[in-house]
Formats: C-alpha cells, sequence, structure tokens
C-alpha cells in the first residue's frame, strides 16, 4: 500500500506534538508494511526518516506542462464527480477571502494578533490573496488542471522549485498555498492509494491531490482551531479546516474529545469519524534518580504559556496550595503570550518566592527540570490529546490531567480534574505531595501503561482505516483494467 | 441426607462525601447521608422488601422445613433503622418465625482481624449484643467480613465463643477436596468450618442472567438436577451469597425471584436434601478432616485472597494509617466521646478500601460497579482527607509517641519531608 501522506514538521524540525506523531505513525505504518511518500515544506536533511520517503517542496521538481498532460483526462473524470466539485467550489470561494496573511502564532494575545495584522497586511501586499486566487481559479478550470498544476506551482514559487520556510510565521497562509500547488504538481506523477493529510495546513493540498488523482483524503487533526485559540479563532482556518474535514473520505481525530470538537464544530457525520489515539515513543526510566538541590516539594507546568494550555488555572491552584504550605515551588517551563500576565499575577498573589518561571527549555534541562519535579500538572484548557504528561511519567513525575483532554481518555494512572475547578486541582496537588503512596501508586500503574502504547497499535488502527477507506473507493489508475 | 445452606449477606458502608483537603479542621461531615438514604432505600425497594416478602412466603409454605441463615453488617442495620425501617421488619418479621439463624460479623464489617486484634473482638461483641436486641438470639456462628477466613482468624473467633466459622471453599485451599464436608482449621480445638461451594452458589449469584452462559436460562428444576450431581450424599452444600443478588445485581426481570420461589420445592422433592443454618449443620455434623489455612482467604475475585483490599500501595498505606489510630479512638470513647469512635469505626469499613482496588483496570469491571468514585485514587485521596480530619480530633487522646495524625507527608528525596498533617 503506498500512501501520500502530508505534514507541516517533522523531527528534529518541531514546534510541537504534531511532528513527534507524524515519525511515531510513520515508523509504526512501515512495520505494517505501508510504503509512506511524506511531503513537507522544506525538507533540511537531517530528519529521522530512514523508514519512510521523505520529499521537502523545496526539491520537488515541478514538471512541465506538456510532460504532465497524460494524466489529464484522468483528472477530468475524477473531478466530474459532483461532490468533488461542490466541495472545491466551496474551498475557493471560501478561500478567496483570505487576502490577509495569517498570523496564526501560538504566543500572541488579541490586540498583538490585530497590531501585527495590520502591519503584516501592508507588508504581503495581498500576495497570499494571488496564489489562492491563481490555484483556486485553475482547480476550477476543470479539464486545463493537470497541465496548469506544474506552470501554476512554478509561478507560485520563485524559479524551478518551491521556496516555503515550514514555520508558522506571518506568511503561512501563504505557504499553505504554495504548498497546496507544490502537492498539486507531484501527486500526478506519484503513484499512491491514498492521501493521508495532518492538520489543515495540508488540508488544501490533500484536496487538490485527490481531486486531481480520484485518490480519497484521510484527515487527520491533531488540532482543531477552537483547541488552539476558544473564542478568538481565525474564521479562515475554521473554513479550511470545514472544507478538509467535510470533504475527506475518514477522519481521523487524536482522541474522542477531539471527535466530540469535529463534529460540533464541522458537522461532520459521526459515521467518517475515527479515533487513533497517539503513543508514546519515550523510554520509560526506572527508578530515575531524583536530582535535587533544594528541599522544596516542587510542581511543574511544562508547556508554552498560552490560553490552550491553561497556566492561569496552575497559578490559581498554585496560590491554594501556598496557603497551606509555603515552601512548595512552583515551576513553569516554556513561552507563550500569557506568559508576562502569568508572572504579574503570581506576583500579586503573593507568589513571588514560590513561582520559578524558566522559560522555554530543551533536551538536557527539560530532562533535569523532571528529575527534580514531584508533581507534574497539565491544566489544559482543550487538549486534543497531551503527551507531555506520558514524558513525566515516563521520567518518573505522577501527573495531574485536566479531564478536557484526549490523554485523560487512555491514561488510567493519573489525577484527573477540570480544568476551571482550581480548588480540585489544588486538591489533588496536595494529595500527591502528601502521599507517597500515591506517587507509587501512580507511577507504577502509569508506568505500565506508557509500555502499553505503543505506536504500532496506533499505525494498526490507522492502517484499518486506510483498509476501510480503500473498500469504498475506486480502484488505483491502471488496476481497473489489470 | 445432604444440607443445604443458604446464608444471605447484608451490608450497606457509610460511603464518604466529596472531601477536600481544604474541608479538614473546618468540618467533620464525612458521610453522605443523601447518598446512602439513596443507594439503601433503592436496595430495599428492588430487593429487601420485595425478597424478604418471598421468603416469608415460603417459610408459609414449607414451615421449618425451609431454613437460612441472614448476616447483616452493624452498618447496614444503621441504615435501615434509618433510612428503611419498612425492610428492617421484614428481616425482624422472618426472624420471628423461627426458621432464620443471624449470624455474627464485625459490627462495621471491617478487617480489623488483620490489623488489630482488640478492635477485632470489640467489633464482633458489639454486633452480636446488637443482632440479640434486634432479631432475639446471640449469634453462635461466625462470617468475617468478605468471608475472609486464616487458621489465626479461626482461632480468634473461637476465642470468643463461636462454634462455627463460614469461610470460601477456594480451589487452592481444598485441592482434590470436597467443599461440600466439615472441616476444623489448624490450631483451633472447637469450631468447625463451613466452606461455600463457590461454583454452585455464583450460578446463582453471579452468572443467573448471563446469556452467553451454556448454563441459562437457570431453572429451579436444573439448578436440583446439578446439585444432586455435585454433592448427593454429602454433609452439605454452602450457597452463601449476596442478599443483593435478588433484585440488585440480578434484576427482577431476569426473573431471579422466581427462580427461588420454585427452589425450595424442587430441592425438597426427592428427600435427599433438607434445608439447614449454619448452626444447625455445626450441631450435627463432625469434621471429617484439618484444614490449613495459613494465609487469608476470602471470596473475592479470582484470586480469593486479599489483594482487592490490601494489594496496592494507597490500600496499604490507608490501613496502616487508620488502625494506627485504633488505641486512641478507643480512648477517646472512655473518656466520653463515643462519636469520635463511631466516626473512626465507620473508616474501618472494608468497602472504603475496596474502592482504592486498581485490579480492575485489568480485572474486569466488578469493582467500579460498586464504586462511588471516578478513580481508585479519588478514592484514597478523599479516605486520606477524612482520616486526617479524625486524627485531628483524636489528637487529645493520643499517648506520647503515638501515631494520632495518620497522612504524615514525606517526599521522595532524603531530605523532603514536609509535614503537611502537622503544618
Amino acid at each position: 500500500m503506498k500512501v501520500l501522506m502530508l505534514g507541516w514538521e517533522f523531527p528534529p524540525h518541531i514546534s510541537g506534538g504534531l511532528g513527534t506523531a507524524c515519525h511515531g505513525l510513520t515508523s509504526g505504518l512501515a512495520q505494517q508494511g505501508v510504503e509512506v511518500t511524506f511531503v513537507l515544506p522544506r525538507r533540511h536533511g537531517d530528519e529521522a526518516a530512514s523508514h519512510l520517503r521523505l520529499v521537502g517542496c523545496n526539491e520537488i521538481a515541478l514538471p512541465d506542462s506538456a510532460a504532465a498532460a497524460p494524466a489529464s483526462a484522468h483528472a477530468s473524470a475524477a473531478l466530474a464527480d459532483p461532490l468533488r466539485r461542490r466541495l472545491l467550489a466551496q474551498a475557493s470561494r471560501s478561500l478567496r477571502l483570505s487576502s490577509e496573511p495569517t498570523l496564526l502564532s501560538a504566543y500572541m494575545s488579541a490586540s498583538e494578533y490585530r497590531a501585527r495584522w495590520r502591519e503584516s497586511s501592508a507588508r504581503s501586499g495581498g500576495s497570499a490573496d494571488l496564489v489562492w486566487q491563481e490555484l483556486w481559479t485553475s482547480l476550477l478550470a476543470l479539464p486545463d488542471l493537470a497541465p496548469s498544476a506544474g506552470a501554476l506551482a512554478r509561478n507560485l514559487g520563485c524559479g524551478d522549485s518551491m521556496h516555503l520556510s515550514g514555520h508558522y510565521g506571518p506568511d503561512l497562509m501563504l505557504e499553505v498555498g504554495r504548498y497546496a500547488a507544490a502537492v498539486a504538481a507531484m501527486a500526478q506523477s506519484e503513484p499512491f492509494d491514498l492521501i493521508h493529510a495532518h492538520d489543515w495546513m495540508t488540508y488544501p493540498a490533500g484536496l487538490v491531490a485527490a481531486a486531481l488523482t480520484g485518490r480519497p483524503l484521510v484527515a487527520h487533526v491533531h488540532a482543531s482551531e477552537f483547541d488552539r485559540s476558544g473564542d478568538t479563532q481565525d474564521e479562515r482556518i475554521r473554513e479550511l479546516e470545514r472544507v478538509g474535514l467535510c470533504a475527506a473520505s475518514r477522519v481521523i481525530c487524536v482522541s474522542h474529545y477531539t471527535a466530540g470538537i469535529v463534529a460540533r464544530s464541522y458537522g461532520v457525520p459521526a459515521a467518517r469519524l475515527r479515533v487513533a489515539h497517539n503513543a508514546v515513543a519515550q523510554r520509560v526510566d526506572e527508578g530515575l534518580p531524583r536530582e535535587k538541590a533544594i528541599d522544596e516539594p516542587i510542581v511543574l507546568f511544562l508547556g508554552r504559556v498560552t490560553f490552550q494550555k491553561g497556566p492561569d488555572y496552575f497559578v490559581e491552584a498554585a496560590a491554594r496550595v501556598a496557603q497551606v504550605h509555603p515552601r512548595v515551588k512552583f515551576v513553569m517551563v516554556g513561552n507563550g503570550d500569557m506568559w508576562a500576565q502569568m508572572v504579574e499575577r503570581a506576583a500579586r498573589l503573593g507568589l513571588a518566592r514560590n513561582f520559578h518561571f524558566t522559560g522555554f527549555l530543551r533536551g538536557a534541562e527539560v530532562d533535569r527540570i523532571y528529575r527534580m519535579a514531584d508533581v507534574f500538572v497539565m491544566p489544559s484548557v482543550s487538549e486534543p490529546f497531551g503527551i507531555s504528561p506520558l514524558e513525566a511519567i515516563a521520567r518518573g513525575v505522577p501527573v495531574i490531567v485536566s479531564r478536557q483532554s484526549g490523554v485523560s481518555e487512555v491514561l488510567q494512572n493519573a489525577l484527573k480534574a477540570d480544568f476551571w475547578d482550581v480548588q480540585d486541582l489544588a486538591d489533588k496537588m496536595l494529595a500527591l505531595l502528601r502521599h507517597a503512596a500515591l506517587r507509587e501508586e501512580l507511577l507504577e500503574g502509569g508506568r505500565g501503561e506508557i509500555r502499553g502504547m505503543r505506536w504500532e497499535q496506533t499505525a494498526a488502527r490507522v492502517r484499518s482505516i486506510y483498509d476501510e477507506v480503500l473498500s469504498i473507493a475506486p480502484p488505483r489508475r491502471g488496476e481497473a483494467a489489470a | 441426607m445432604t444440607a443445604i445452606v443458604f446464608y444471605f449477606q447484608v451490608h450497606q458502608p457509610f460511603r464518604l462525601r466529596r472531601y477536600s483537603f481544604f474541608d479538614i479542621g473546618n468540618h467533620h461531615d464525612y458521610f453522605d447521608d443523601a447518598e446512602n438514604a439513596r443507594i439503601v432505600r433503592r436496595v430495599a425497594e428492588k430487593c429487601y422488601v420485595p425478597m424478604t416478602s418471598l421468603l416469608r412466603r415460603l417459610v408459609g409454605e414449607f414451615g421449618d422445613r425451609f431454613r437460612f441463615a441472614f448476616s447483616i453488617s452493624g452498618t447496614a442495620l444503621d441504615q435501615l433503622e434509618r433510612w428503611a425501617p419498612d425492610a428492617l421488619d421484614g428481616f425482624k418479621a422472618l426472624a420471628a418465625t423461627g426458621c432464620v439463624e443471624f449470624l455474627a460479623e464485625t459490627s462495621h464489617h471491617s478487617l480489623a482481624c488483620l490489623y488489630d486484634e482488640e478492635e477485632f473482638r470489640s467489633q464482633v461483641r458489639a454486633h452480636a449484643r446488637r443482632v440479640q436486641q434486634c432479631f432475639g438470639a446471640l449469634p453462635t456462628a461466625f462470617r468475617n467480613t468478605e468471608l475472609v477466613c486464616s487458621n489465626r482468624i479461626a482461632r480468634l473467633a473461637e476465642e470468643l465463643g463461636m462454634r462455627g466459622i463460614l469461610g470460601e471453599g477456594a480451589d487452592h485451599l481444598l485441592g482434590w477436596r470436597s467443599p461440600h464436608h466439615v472441616y476444623r482449621p489448624e490450631t483451633c480445638e472447637r469450631i468447625k468450618l463451613l466452606l461455600r461451594s463457590y461454583r454452585l452458589a455464583d450460578d446463582i449469584a453471579f452468572r443467573f442472567s448471563n446469556r452467553a452462559w451454556n448454563g441459562w436460562p437457570l431453572t429451579a428444576d436444573k439448578f436440583a438436577h446439578w446439585l444432586h450431581t455435585a454433592a448427593e450424599g454429602s454433609d452439605l452444600v454452602g450457597l452463601f451469597m449476596d442478599f443483593e443478588t435478588f433484585g440488585e445485581h440480578q434484576w427482577a426481570d431476569t426473573g431471579i425471584f422466581d427462580f427461588f420461589s420454585h427452589l425450595p420445592a424442587a430441592l425438597l422433592r426427592d428427600g435427599s436434601f433438607h434445608f439447614a443454618t449454619p448452626g444447625e449443620v455445626i450441631a450435627s455434623s463432625d469434621p471429617v478432616a484439618r484444614m490449613d489455612i495459613p494465609h487469608p482467604v476470602s471470596w473475592a475475585d479470582a484470586e480469593r485472597d486479599l489483594t482487592a483490599w490490601l494489594g496496592n500501595a494507597m490500600q496499604r498505606s490507608a490501613s496502616e494509617a487508620l488502625y494506627a489510630l485504633a488505641p486512641a479512638a478507643r480512648r477517646a470513647a472512655t473518656a466520653g466521646r463515643p462519636d469520635l469512635l463511631e466516626a473512626w469505626r465507620r473508616l474501618t469499613t472494608s468497602d472504603h478500601v475496596y474502592y482504592m482496588c486498581t485490579k480492575w483496570f485489568s480485572d474486569g469491571d466488578v469493582h467500579k460497579y460498586f464504586s462511588p468514585f471516578a478513580s481508585p485514587h479519588d478514592a484514597f485521596i478523599t479516605f486520606m482527607n477524612v482520616l486526617d480530619d479524625v486524627a485531628r480530633g483524636l489528637a487529645p487522646f493520643a499517648q506520647t509517641g503515638e501515631e494520632a495524625a495518620p497522612a504524615r507527608g514525606h517526599l521522595s528525596g532524603p531530605q523532603a519531608a514536609p509535614d503537611f498533617a502537622r503544618a
């Protein structure tokens, strides 16, 4: 089985859990005998990709119009499907509104967002709009699409290959369009059975590739705009998500929690929703020695300091714990748009001596902080999955997780609280600090659970979803005749 | 003739309300009266009332040829008195027929036998007096909480004057031997051991409504046939089960009441069986052999051991912290604070540690079904918070050097030892 997989990041160049999950999933799929061609915005060359074929848009050879022509008849047939046409038209309409560059950034408040919006609109002069208009107009000029895809991609890139940063910068929407064009150019020369697209940035590319080749599209939701932004969602991203998810043959969510959001927010019918929980590749350290230069117990928050991760609830709960036990230390590791606000809030609550803000930590420093911590808290407001509690347990730190998370569905050996119930969070922090037996029990049980969360299992589940999709999809080009 | 010995267990714990760390020292309202009342009323309606009335009808029909036993925990008696007096009347009416024996157990359905012999004896004596008051006769046969039995526990019961003790007919205990005879525990002089015939008892208690079971549907005649095959010519068949089997675990619509109403006739039909109470079997049958029970055996789960109550670190540390307070609790009662002793004793009810069991992560959902908590960890946290508050109340009655504050916090690492309980 050959899969064209579309993703935005791959280790070691990752900004969140998406790249890690793509790596774990593709490793598992390789063991299932699935051949994956994974398209990234940009390939750096040092990716851990021995188990698959990794292609960066920067190295996609853009076909000239004549070479791509033979695919045209097939593409026309695929696009004759009225449903497909309708969805593409919808996508085109919604995307034509996207003249502003995206300001998607994990670390931005609403006011910063507005300021940067003005600034970047002026700067880019609507180039993203141009990309999208060209892209979708070409797509809708149906029979001529295939030959034009290469030319289009060539136009959008600056020369014979595409130059994408692969970052989540102000040009993200532009890059999403270019990525789609590059994938469109590539899709026709690569034989594959289905397309698997990870998160909204790749959904347009997935749609285009599906429309061009007639192969089914599987969309994977690692996070939705609801999780990232709550009440301040970017309408264009929402629209891309909606169009992509509604057009996909199957939508894979990383948790039932996320599947619920997808069903509610985008009206994806339950019959097309599937859940494949993430796994963890983390090695489980037995009896990792605690390394602690201070006596005080440490409660750890580690994650982006943004709305989604609920750092404010952590601080409020900490205040309640500190009232009872002034010696407890609270360490907040990470950066984000709420960082300054958290420092100020902690100070105002009289917690200056209890709180330590380390900013963003990497590798060895992260290991060290885990070795020092006694309790790990993930108070996320909305967490599609949430791998960090599993990493904490693997490193010997018992965890409290919010019930508004996917990981709480698969992890029994964690204390669970509603993110908004700071009294309960505090109660559970205290319980973990007080009772060695509770910590032991959660760790011992949790380690066992983590050992059982293997990417092979997730991949087997995804493989079965592929089988399901292919059983209802038309045969691949050339196979029907055979 | 083989004696059919039915014994029905009636028990309700005083379940804890959500009691957070921030409640400690602020209020002593530990028990969820509303929830406890709701549950006992529901069970009374679905099981206690209809089943006692069915049993009364059967006694009316068969006279003293139909006999059986109850064991009702003290906490269940308390709750019936408060919230379901009609159900208690049903048990009293059965007592008045003379066909029913009431067994001895610990007043608070505790595992005190494992931690504090003095407390164990106090609870058994208190319960025996209560049974005499309620039902008119002093019990002489003993069943321990969850049928937990060992050489030592049998010996303790013997020293309390019990003539018989009930136990689980566990395979690992019996080996090739039959559960259908009377035994004498090793190290005991007089007491006789009656064992539960678990396959037959569980056919009714667990499997009755299971449509995937090849015995389904179970009829009185079919069950009588199995008894003939399994136990004809033996001394007894111990059919020990939760009374809640009838109407609560097996709902009325499974036909459980109908099944039971036909059972006496089916069993008495050909004269090879008769009904008897444990006391009657103890009086009439002699032990065929000694039974060595070095480690406690229970009637729970596949393991038939104590792991449902003491299998993990939370359960063990909670129990140790609890029983460390026993001397202070007793002194409090002597010094005019019986309320403190009673609050502490309600925490000795084994259900509280049962809710902390983590076996059900792999062991099916039996435990979960009975737990009011979202997770075993939540059960532990609540219990320890309550225990902490109880410890504070008992502190004035603790002697120097005695453990009065149980929930001593200690973090891993040699130096870190914040003590929240005493902060």
